[in-house]
């Protein structure tokens, strides 16, 4: 049975911002058909009725007081990025409206 | 010499802080060129520290429980001004301009740090052969792995390049190097290490713990990184234990299962060593039984949907735009694509694939939310081996240290090894792996003792045993 | 054929008045200089991790309580997608659990639209586009980031399908503005865009059950260009179903400027952005004592005032003067003056007329003004003069009235002017007798000429037709 298939993987390379080579295409459908095949069990276990646990370790509430500390210096925030521009950081045109 | 007798005489005045860390840098200066463990060796600040440290003591002042220790830091640990690497091409260059809890503490203790250890790319690995800047090899044995993802760490300990390191532990990657390299590795119960400053892999499976050449040195590191931390929503507000303490409390009287299912999944002289560690608990008071976790197996499939899942969202923000790699693009699509394809090594695209495919639309529920429940699943039974037992003991690894390129070519494989220690990762509960003798090869193996949630003092009283039964 | 229905259901975010971001300790600020607000956690630097806002939450419960909604516990999960104003390439927000669900808001013509939820997430950076497109994205040659407005806490406030109009539609959000500054949950300033709205429209014919395809309306900055962005959408919509052409479910954006919405998709590929629960944060749970404490802490409504104002001026509660009223906040002076004797009805127009972006005169003295009116002492002309200098330079009602010669005529006065305009104008006069009421404007204007506007209107017309009467 095939799990993933080589559009499924070009698919989720898109949704995860990875331009992938058609090598690295052809090899990650293999290597994570395998993974998938593996957790078949996973899949296809009857859990109804069980829970989803997302924290290992239950707390609730934790918060903080809504008072200001301190900020990063500008020119220490932008002298890590790759291009900035008029106290900004500088990115390559944007193609499209934030959705 | 331990990192708690250094402490003891560098606090004294005994020895100079100074004496301690030359020392280190030389054992560095001799073998580090051979086993890649740092990707940076802070030689300049490291001296400066330990300076700072000789002048408090003459001053009359207490340096801290870690006064001069030399101590290793895994390059996933933010630190103030100094490369933070993760061992990517992404993150190349980047200098935090903070540091992270765990190393604040250290600093506040009186430790020195002498470097940023190696490690797989964003802790991706069970090798550090998934480093960009090249493996790290094997103390013991140089054509062999020392494990991972927090190989570097490992070997900087069993090399004698550092009294103590810190490691990051998601599915095994402190235990599993220790094991490898033979030195004690700790990974507490989830929430009782900070994770603020620890670049994220898999942020609900994350822990930070000690790897130390004896079980005193890792409970002493413990106790100064443990702790509730306001900064980190998920720390346990409780103080850290007292772990040295107890440490010569004995076994007597406790209940310990040894784990059927993982001993089936390892090699005869893994299994071996494991039977003579159970036999010393047994001598040394406890009682020691066989126990059942049916949901092992099926826990390692549901990690790595879940961890790859997580990481894939963690590992987002790597995009070009505000700090590391960018590769130039006509829009921001296009270099969006490019930066992640040139940032990261092939693992970790393997992993943001495998995640971003388990959440993504169609295939949550049957991946991620099956994944989550499985999670319940082997809690449920992990919690009812505890209503037992007071301690579960099982191999830390299936092998010894395997050669380098022997598991590279299939990833699976190299998943599967980690089926022995991804339990209490998904439980949230401690373990940690304590040498216990060699294999057939003469490499070291590592036996597993494993907690309920804030059993740290228990499971550290058992590792004393165990460490004992061996001198 | 039926008449088309336009079915439009509101998305409003809502920037939260606190002083810190939604997750860190920077400042929540409106106008600084660009990247001076910002820190590890806001930046989204390796490492970090986020911690809630304690005020953010308990002004986003006001909301929920202000709406009448049920205050549930919840999660927050993370919604995945690349963009550069966002320093994570996910961003923070509520979803399957949100906050506060099922509330409703009561327009002050009386409809009532549900909410479906109100939740806590984080809000985006700015974006600035250079060169070529004239500050427009497209076209723009490149674009620069600021990231001051990451991080800033918001609540997005969904509203069911129950607008029927762009009156309807500005009325929600004219209300939603009031509640939430009324209970300090924001400054609510479209301009500055700390409420923003999106709107979901579609049509379908008059008593039809099924709700016809939508298109959401985003880039809507007053409540002006909401109207016009709906009716422009009705239009758009309606001549497509008119044609035979389907409605396509898409997000479009309002253009102020050309009065138009365009498709904004870009084609190549639908969204997903795979919610799963965020893990660096753990649940909220309201407890019974801390709803408590935040509802008592909770001011009257506008919705509330409303009522009372009407019962106090004896008018229906969707009375236009009443929300007016409300809405300027003068039902304080309104109900004072009320008590203090004046006629209630007098008051409510007076006050939502004259008194409109005005500093609120004394009570008393307003009192008194509208007393002076329906005593006949003043016309409704003086009245309103007095209210001008009342406002402006305060004083005595009676000595402002004295001053500027307000002094009411002599009743045999005014009569004498009417007989002197009747005889003098016998055509008009027959014409009035015969049928033309509006000729009674003719004979006021005469009187009012001949008395330089002294004469009180409404005393004239009753005189007119006092004399028809004895005709």
């Amino acid at each position: 049975m095939a799990l993933i298939s080589r559009d499924d993987v070009a698919h989720v390379a898109r949704l995860a911002r990875l331009d992938l080579t058609e090598a690295e295409l052809d090899q990650f459908a293999g290597q994570l058909a395998a993974v998938l095949e593996h957790a078949a069990d996973v899949a296809a276990l009857d859990t109804a009725g069980v829970p989803p646990t997302a924290h290992p370790f239950e707390l609730v509430n934790v918060l903080r007081d809504d008072v200001a500390g301190p900020c990063l210096d500008r020119d220490e925030v932008l002298a890590m990025a790759p291009a900035a521009e008029d106290g900004r950081f500088r990115v390559p045109r944007i193609l499209g409206e934030a959705p | 010499m331990s990192a708690g007798e250094i402490a003891r005489d560098v606090r004294a005045g005994v020895r100079s802080a100074r004496d301690v860390v030359e020392e280190h840098l030389a054992a560095i200066a001799g073998r580090e060129d051979e086993l890649h463990a740092f990707n940076l060796v802070l030689v300049d600040e490291a001296r400066a520290t330990a300076d700072e440290v000789d002048r408090r003591v003459a001053a009359g002042e207490d340096p801290g429980p870690l006064a001069g220790v030399p101590v290793a830091l895994k390059d996933n640990l933010c630190t103030r001004g100094v490369p933070t690497t993760c061992s990517s091409r992404m993150l190349e260059g980047w200098r935090p301009p903070y540091d992270a809890t765990v190393v604040t503490r250290l600093s506040r203790a009186g430790a020195v740090i002498v470097g940023k250890t190696n490690m797989d790319e964003f802790a991706m690995g069970s090798s550090t052969e998934n480093s960009a800047f090249g493996p790290t090899r094997n103390p013991h044995d140089p054509s062999r792995v020392p494990g991972g993802s927090s190989g570097g760490s490992a070997a900087a300990v069993a090399a004698g390049f550092a009294a103590l390191a810190l490691g990051s532990d998601t599915g095994g990657s402190i235990r599993q190097p220790a094991a490898l390299c033979g030195v004690v590795g700790v990974k507490p119960t989830y929430g009782l290490v900070s994770r603020y400053g620890v670049v994220a892999f898999a942020s609900s499976l994350d822990q930070i713990g000690p790897l130390a050449a004896n079980v005193a040195d890792a409970a002493l590191a413990l106790e100064v990184i443990a702790g509730h931390d306001r900064a980190d929503s998920t720390s346990i507000p409780r103080p850290a234990p007292a772990l040295s303490d107890v440490l010569l409390d004995g076994v007597d009287g406790l209940r310990v299962g040894v784990v059927r299912e993982l001993v089936d999944a390892v090699d005869p002289d893994v299994g071996r060593r494991l039977a003579e560690a159970a036999g010393a608990l047994e001598a040394a008071g406890a009682k020691v039984d066989e126990v059942h976790l049916a949901t092992a197996s099926l826990g390692l499939s549901a990690y790595y949907l879940l961890a790859t899942a997580e990481a894939s969202s963690n590992l987002a923000r790597y995009d070009g735009v505000r700090y590391g790699l960018r590769v130039d693009g006509d829009d921001i699509t296009a270099m969006y694509g490019a930066t992640r394809a040139a940032g990261f090594g092939a693992e970790v695209k393997r992993r943001i694939m495998l995640g971003t495919y388990a959440l993504s639309a169609g295939y949550y529920d049957a991946y991620y939310g099956q994944a989550q429940r499985v999670r319940t699943l082997l809690i449920r039974d992990m919690e009812a081996a505890y209503a037992s037992y007071d301690l579960l003991l099982a191999p830390t690894t299936p092998t010894t240290a395997f050669e380098l390129g022997a598991k590279t070519a299939d990833p699976l494989t190299m998943y599967l090894s980690d089926v022995c220690t991804i339990p209490s990762n998904l439980a949230g509960h401690p373990a940690m792996s304590v040498p216990y003798g060699v294999g057939d090869d003469g490499l070291p193996i590592g036996v597993q003792l494993l907690a309920p949630a804030l059993g740290e003092a228990t499971m550290f009283r058992a590792a004393a045993a165990l460490e004992a039964s061996l001198a | 054929m039926t008449e088309w229905e336009m079915v439009v259901g509101l998305e409003v975010h809502c920037e939260l008045a606190t002083a810190t971001k939604l997750f860190c300790a920077c400042p929540n600020a409106f106008g600084d200089e660009p990247n001076t607000n910002v820190c590890p956690v806001c930046l989204g630097l390796p490492g970090s991790l986020p911690v809630l806002n304690r005020h953010a939450v308990e002004l986003a419960m006001r909301v929920g309580l202000a709406l009448h909604c049920s205050v549930e516990p919840s999660i927050f999960h993370r919604k995945n997608y690349f963009y550069p104003d966002m320093p994570k390439d996910y961003q923070i927000s509520q979803y399957d659990e949100p906050l506060n669900v099922g509330g409703r808001l009561d327009l002050p013509d009386g409809t009532r639209v549900g909410v479906t939820r109100a939740h806590l997430e984080e809000d985006t950076g700015k974006t600035t586009h250079v060169g070529g497109g004239g500050g427009r994205i497209h076209g723009a040659d490149h674009s620069l980031v600021d990231y001051n407005r990451a991080g800033v806490p918001l609540v997005e406030i969904v509203s069911e399908p129950d607008i029927r109009s762009a009156e309807q539609a500005k009325a929600y959000v004219n209300e939603l503005r009031a509640i939430l500054v009324a209970i300090g949950a924001s400054d609510a300033r479209m301009e500055e865009g700390s409420l923003r709205i999106d709107a979901n429209v579609s049509m379908r014919r008059a008593g039809a059950e099924v709700y016809g395809t939508r298109a959401e309306i985003k880039n809507l900055n007053s409540v002006r260009s909401l109207g016009r962005a709906l009716e422009y959408e009705v239009r758009r919509q309606v001549g497509r179903l008119e044609a035979g052409e389907a409605v396509v479910q898409e997000t479009r954006h309002w253009n102020e400027d050309e009065g138009r919405t365009s498709s904004m998709r870009s084609k190549e590929e639908a969204y997903d952005y795979r919610y799963f629960p965020e893990p660096d944060l753990v649940a909220l749970a309201p407890s019974a004592e801390w709803l408590a404490g935040v509802r008592a802490v909770l001011p009257v409504l506008p919705s509330e005032r409303r009522v009372d104002l009407a019962r106090v001026a004896g008018v229906a509660e969707t009375d236009a003067a009443v929300a007016a009223v409300v809405q300027q906040g003068l039902d304080g002076l309104v109900t004072a003056a009320v008590g203090a004797g004046a006629d209630g009805r007098l008051a409510l127009n007076r006050a939502a007329n004259e008194l409109a972006h005005a500093t609120p005169p004394d009570a008393g003295a307003f009192a008194k003004v509208l007393r002076m009116e329906a005593d006949g002492r003043l016309t409704a002309t003086q009245a309103k003069g007095v209210l001008a200098e009342l406002v402006s330079a305060g004083g005595d009602p009676e000595a402002i009235a004295a001053a500027k010669g307000f002094e009411a005529l002599e009743g045999d006065v005014v009569a004498g002017a009417v007989d002197a305009a009747i005889a003098a104008h016998p055509g008009e006069w027959e014409r009035y007798a015969g049928g033309e009421a509006k000729l009674a404007g003719f004979f006021v204007g005469k009187v009012m000429a001949a008395t330089a506007g002294k004469a009180d209107g409404k005393a004239v017309t009753a005189l007119l037709r006092e004399r028809l009467a004895g005709r």
